[in-house]
């Protein structure tokens, strides 16, 4: 009780230092919880992807597509549970800006293939019967406000329709809840037949297969034979499990990723340093005040103990500060990242690594100061200065 | 007490230089300044080197001579095709200096760095191709052989691409290629691809003849207007025209942005950090010297010279925390090279760091700025000390 009266006294001996010093360290903890956030970015897909899916996809290109009867033929392979494809429609929604993923899909079985997707089977069976009709993820219908039964035009960059036109008109006629943002998840959902059937060219072409596996731990062995079934014909596969093939994607943006980390890297560990030497210097000028609190009978380990505490308690507080802060900014750094970095989050285990780097960085830096008072003699000290 | 011009001066300037002369007694304090402005000062140049090399590179590829002509509708080379009768039409339209038929791929091709595939280009050209960029030139090897299975391959693309090495063989869909020639475009987007004959890529990538776009040179970029026109009045064409410089600002537009505004956001948290560092140095070198600022007012000092003393140490110091952290950024980022994903194009494209003159004086700005700051208020508490009290005080 009363070493924690005179932790708190010591701390508000000098109020603005204090202040200042609060300052800088929750400035650091602050670009910590947003650096490891964008690290995290760079990661995305890799937690949450399916450990029994596999993604078959043209082995010199992902832009080369694949003939759809190759699906006949991986489902027919030993220890495959099931498969099925989607395409790439591109195109935006009003704006080239409005960027979301769309594709091209077989409703039931692309429900079947991310059981994590959650939809009303009776909106799943409204988007099996109706040709025009789409669903979308809970949180693409709340952005652009779009309701059951809205009429939905995309513009094509890539697909013009038979007839030359550029604009399909689409109907919404379900909405479903994705428990994550990874690639995919996310997606602008649309029949694949309808697509196939009033596209201008390259028929009973498709982007890539999803194959899920009986067994996991089987998965590199399916992933070969897959590609063994298609090698030397003249649509040959690569595949991959669905992490690697995130990693992969994750990679391309690759250098820009790492740059930003140690950059940021190195502005944290200059911050701290600086910390450091501030609270040091405020240690010095109070070694007086450490001899009288020995004078009055302290004992050398509660002395040192108090000066280890105050550098603790400030470093937690103002680290906890900072990484609330980051928290509070955090969605809105987000949102304007999202095109870019869709995995951008703070998640709980930064939060919980900040902290607890806060409680090291105090012990760090309380640790010197701490063990000089603990062999200050009480003579020296008070002649000293 | 009169108190002429002349004597301010001089009173600030010996206080000042007894300051100044004071730093090295306390090393320590004052390095917190230095280091903690050059800190923020070598990441705001760096990250913002970035975005400048960036959009250089891309933008340096697109000349006001030349135009791009890609399907209506479609944003980008990849999405775009163009039949060899529409393209036809194009070419014969007046003020058509040049017209290059181009197919564009994509190949996957692992990195250097990480050996995980990435997105290479692959353009297919015809002599025009040449014509029309004359910035283009081989520095190794020789061009490619018409019909035959040969690339050349951009200088950055060999840098970055796993086996796209002068004589070596690459594979792509159904064919081998051979590396004959490396060429250099004054760093711009091209040098990230490869090029090899259009008519033998068109059959490698089951094409038929259909190309991506055209590259068109103009004979005055002022014709532009007219050709858009001509082309939206003609019933038999779907595309579209744009400038060269139009399409690859587009292009770099997002990232460019993106970078730059996490630039600042970074440099702003940063700099708030610092100030305070710098405030907290300040105000214990003023706690410091207490006595010796007291005395100086008591034997006839004024004010303003003190005030002014403080702000130069601080400013003087934040100078050289800016320099370093220019001089640092400048040193360890310029004109390095990385490449990422450039989202417009769907594909890599490699850029160097460009720590240009302006972004230094911006850095500098920002330290002077910091350093004010830091030191507005301490100089303040320093003029504002009541004689008596502080030489009372310790």
């Amino acid at each position: 009780m009363s070493y924690l009266t005179l932790i708190w006294a010591g701390l508000f001996r000098r109020r603005t230092r204090t202040l200042l010093t609060f300052v800088s360290i929750a400035v650091a903890f602050l670009l910590f919880g947003l650096l490891r956030s964008i690290a995290a970015a760079f990661s995305v897909g890799v937690d949450v992807a399916g450990v029994d899916r596999l993604v078959v996809q043209p082995k010199y290109s992902i832009v080369d597509g694949l003939p759809v009867s190759h699906l006949d033929r991986i489902r027919a392979l030993p220890g495959v549970a099931m498969a099925t494809h989607y395409s790439w429609f591109g195109g935006f929604y009003q704006d080239r800006k409005n960027f979301f993923p769309k594709f091209p899909v077989v409703p039931a079985e692309w429900f079947a293939a991310y059981p994590e997707l959650r939809i009303d089977p009776a909106q799943l069976e409204a988007f099996e019967q109706a040709r025009t009709g789409v669903v979308v993820p809970q949180q693409l219908a709340d952005k652009y406000g779009w309701k059951i039964g809205d009429k939905i035009p995309i513009e094509a960059d890539i697909w013009p329709k038979k007839d030359g036109s550029r604009i399909w008109e689409f109907d919404l006629v379900g909405i479903y809840r994705a428990p994550t943002s990874g690639f995919g998840l996310n997606a602008f959902l649309m029949n694949y037949d309808y697509f196939d059937e009033a596209r201008q060219f390259n028929k009973g072409q498709v982007g890539s297969f999803v194959v899920r596996v009986a067994d996991p731990s089987k998965a590199p062995e399916i992933a070969r034979s897959i590609d063994a079934t298609f090698e030397n014909s003249s649509n040959e596969t690569r595949t991959a499990t669905e992490a690697e093939v995130a990693r992969q994607f994750a990679n391309q943006i690759g250098d820009i990723g790492l740059m930003m980390g140690g950059i940021l890297g190195a502005v944290f560990f200059t911050i701290v340093l600086l910390t450091g030497n501030t609270m040091a210097q405020a240690f010095r000028e109070r070694i007086p005040e450490l001899a009288v609190l020995k004078t009055l009978g302290f004992s050398d380990v509660a002395v040192s103990l108090v000066v280890l505490g105050e550098a603790v308690v400030l470093c937690a507080v103002a680290g906890a500060f900072g990484l609330g802060v980051s928290a509070v900014l955090a969605p809105g750094v987000g949102r304007a990242v999202k095109d870019i970095l869709p995995g951008f989050a703070l998640a709980w285990q930064t939060l919980a690594a900040g902290l607890a780097i806060a409680v090291l960085l105090g012990l760090v830096v309380g640790a010197v100061p701490a063990a000089t008072a603990r062999r200050l003699r009480i003579v020296d000290a008070l002649r000293e200065h | 007490m009169h108190c002429g011009s002349t004597d301010l001066l001089n009173q600030i300037r010996e206080i000042t230089w007894m300051n100044l002369r004071n730093v090295p007694s306390r090393v320590g304090a004052s390095s917190v300044i230095v280091v903690g402005i050059a800190g923020v000062v070598a990441v705001l140049v760096s990250i913002l080197a970035m975005a400048t090399g960036f959009r250089t590179a891309l933008e340096s590829t697109g000349s006001p001579n030349r135009a791009i002509v890609l399907r209506g509708g479609s944003g980008g080379e990849l999405s775009s095709g163009v039949g060899q009768e529409s393209a036809d039409i194009v070419a014969q339209m007046d003020g058509v200096a040049a017209a290059s038929d181009e197919l564009y791929a994509i190949a996957d091709v692992p990195k250097r760095s990480n050996g995980t595939p990435a997105n290479l280009v692959v353009r297919g050209v015809e002599q025009n191709a040449f014509v029309v960029r004359p910035e283009l030139h081989i520095v190794a090897g020789r061009n490619f052989e018409p019909g035959k299975g040969e690339l050349i391959a951009g200088k950055r693309a060999v840098a970055e691409f796993t086996g796209i090495d002068l004589g070596a063989n690459v594979r792509f869909r159904d064919s081998d290629w051979k590396v004959v020639g490396v060429f250099e475009a004054n760093g711009d987007a091209n040098e990230s691809e490869v090029w090899a004959d259009v008519k033998v890529l068109q059959a490698a990538f089951r094409r038929g003849n259909l190309i991506s776009t055209m590259r068109l040179q103009l004979t005055d970029p002022a014709v532009l207007s007219t050709i858009a026109e001509r082309i939206a009045n003609d019933p038999r064409l779907d595309l579209q025209i744009r400038s060269e410089q139009d399409f690859y600002g587009d292009q770099s537009k997002q990232l460019t942005a993106i970078i730059t505004g996490f630039g600042y956001l970074v440099g702003v948290i940063m700099a708030i950090g610092a100030i305070f560092a710098a405030l907290n140095t300040m105000y214990s070198a003023v706690s410091a010297r207490t006595v010796e600022i007291a005395t100086l007012r008591a034997i006839g000092f004024g004010v303003a010279p003190v005030l002014v003393s403080v702000l130069i140490e601080a400013l003087i110091l934040a100078l050289l925390g800016g320099a370093l952290g220019a001089v640092l950024s400048y040193l360890v980022f310029n004109g390095m090279t990385i490449s990422t994903l450039n989202r417009g194009a769907f594909s890599q494209v490699a850029f160097d760091f460009a720590v240009t003159p302006k972004l230094m004086t911006q850095g500098l700005t920002w330290a002077m700025a910091l350093g004010f700051v830091g030191g507005l208020f301490p100089a303040l508490r320093a003029a504002r000390l009541p004689i008596t009290v502080a030489l009372r005080g310790e």
